[in-house]
């Protein structure tokens, strides 16, 4: 029997590479490697440890085109890349001369992670959580989610096997809608907010009727939330092993923002980027912007929000990771700034017409905040500024409905002409 | 004033492994300290040493966060639901 129980201990820990524990980001309380997300002492978010090996430039350009070339930072097996997934990354970072010249900043890039599978960057984090959700014997996917996460979760059910059921809140966008329901799982709308939709799903993984069921923003957690640091190293590898001077992140739950900000210093540990100081701001919608109101006011503790905004993907009203954007844009000298409806709609546009980048509308949010900051002087016009795009436009058209054809005319060269477009 | 607390698994080894018990109060401060007289320990995990909701803890009366109202002074009527909630991040 003791024979059994080591051989399953080990292959646990090999299904998450050099991942060694769980441990509380608050108090520090540490705890094995298990489908758990909250510290039972201070309820605090549990995240991955390592012990990471020695990990150099050339192992990571000899991996794969996708986020597994990073594998050896994150807690998924030697052999991930064999295993059925989307294997999203590797998107691309699009010099914004254009938008940089038009805006007086000196060097900008987009990150454009609209082209992910699903087409946002949740493709990063969901991968992540169908490694886990494998080696705990879930046999279906779930979350909660505003639109972009529902359809990654769909998607990725799909290919690599589990039964999907996923929660949104009502009256999300159309393109997100069927982005989710395409893939053959289950798809439930529910009457409330996404914090609503959050609680329920929170109670269902408490319930035994929730046992077998692997939810990647709650009780895989610890595991998916690692999938946003890829963007860090991506950033970072695709600027020549550069940390970049700015970077501009949108907030919804605070998660990805503090992901980017652990893959950093990661790469600065590993001593695979030079360690020089780095800026990170937040982006919110004015509809929905709890952190950049504490952060106007100085406070640490974030007060809940009812949101109402256009950026339905950023609409998280009780951003449980707010707390930690608050701290890291303070230790990084950075900011949190947010934008109204109309500046994000118009920056959608800015985006698209100068740089060919299509934006939903969390990349008109990221875009808004850019624009912002520079303009009232918080942003360095001389640094090397990266902006997030964190999904891709199709999916929230209504947010530029009116935009459309220039003129309609009949086929010939007359009417062409007479159309005055010459 | 009865009502059902709601328990999360974290907080079960409290409550013998229940996932709902029933407390007095009018009050959730009320009801946090008949919770405590019944099951010995639980009111700490829930409150700081300051006595406040600790942050990545939520609280629900009936279906409203209680920091939408009077936080501990929230009124939790006959037959209300009190749920206890760990903060979720990530999920758009
Ligand atoms: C398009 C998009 N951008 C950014 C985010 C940021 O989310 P979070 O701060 O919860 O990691 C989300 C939601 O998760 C999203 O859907
Ligand atoms: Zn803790």
């Amino acid at each position: 029997m003791a024979l059994t129980a080591t051989e399953s201990a080990t292959s646990v820990t090999d299904s998450f590479g050099s991942a060694v524990a769980l441990s509380c980001r608050e108090c520090g309380a540490r705890y094995d490697l298990g489908p758990v997300f909250a510290c039972i002492e201070c309820f605090g978010p549990l995240e991955v440890a390592y012990d990471f090996g020695r990990i150099t430039r050339e192992s990571i350009a000899r991996g794969p085109n996708n986020i597994w070339r990073y594998k050896a930072l994150l807690p998924v097996p030697a052999d991930v890349e064999d295993l059925p997934n989307m294997n999203p990354g590797q998107t691309p970072l699009v010099r914004a001369d254009r938008l940089a010249a038009e805006l007086g900043l000196r060097s900008l890039y987009v990150k454009d992670d609209s082209g992910n599978p699903t087409h946002s960057f949740k493709d990063r984090v969901v991968a992540m959580a169908v490694e886990a959700a494998r080696t705990f014997g879930f046999t279906t996917l779930s979350c909660s989610s505003t639109g972009n996460l529902a359809g990654a979760v769909g998607a990725a059910a799909a290919r690599a096997g589990f039964r999907s059921c996923v929660f949104i809140p009502a009256g999300l966008e159309e393109g997100k809608v069927v982005m989710a329901a395409v893939y053959g799982g289950q798809l439930v709308a529910i009457d409330g907010t996404y914090d609503d939709v959050n609680r329920f799903c929170s109670e269902l993984i408490g319930d035994p009727a929730g046992e077998d069921w692997g939810f990647v923003n709650v009780n895989l957690r610890p595991y998916y939330a690692e999938g946003s640091k890829t963007l860090a190293y991506e950033i970072a590898e695709q600027l020549g092993w550069r940390v970049p001077d700015q970077i501009i992140i949108p907030i919804a739950s605070g998660s990805q923002l503090t992901k980017i900000d652990k893959g950093f210093q990661e790469l600065i540990k590993l001593g695979l980027v030079e360690d020089r100081p780095y800026r990170v701001f937040g982006a919110q919608a004015t509809g929905c912007s709890p952190v950049a109101r504490a952060w106007e006011n100085g406070h640490d503790v974030i007060q809940p929000v009812r949101p109402d905004t256009i950026a339905k993907s950023l609409a998280i009203g009780n951003p449980a990771d707010g707390p930690y954007v608050l701290d890291i844009c303070r230790r990084t000298g950075g900011a949190v700034e947010h934008v109204s409806d109309s500046e994000i709609v118009d920056s959608i546009r800015l985006l698209a017409r100068t740089e060919g980048v299509f934006a939903e509308t969390a990349g008109g949010v990221t875009t808004g905040v850019l624009r912002k900051l520079l303009a009232d002087g918080v942003l360095d016009p001389e640094a090397e500024t990266v902006v997030l795009n964190t999904g891709d436009g199709l999916k929230t058209l209504n947010a530029v409905s009116g935009t459309g054809v220039t003129a309609t005319i009949k086929p010939s060269l007359g009417a062409f002409k007479e159309a005055g477009l010459l | 004033m009865s009502v059902s607390v709601r328990v999360p698994t974290i907080l079960r080894t409290y409550t013998k492994g229940q996932a709902e018990v029933t407390a007095e109060g009018s009050t959730l401060k009320e009801v946090l300290a008949d919770l405590e007289a019944n099951h010995s320990g639980i009111q700490a995990r829930i409150l700081d040493d300051s006595g406040r909701i600790r942050r990545f803890v939520n609280v629900y009366v009936g279906d409203e966060d209680v920091r939408f109202a009077d936080g501990l002074d929230t009124p939790t009527p006959q037959g209300v639901q009190v749920s206890i909630i760990p903060a979720v991040a990530g999920g758009c």
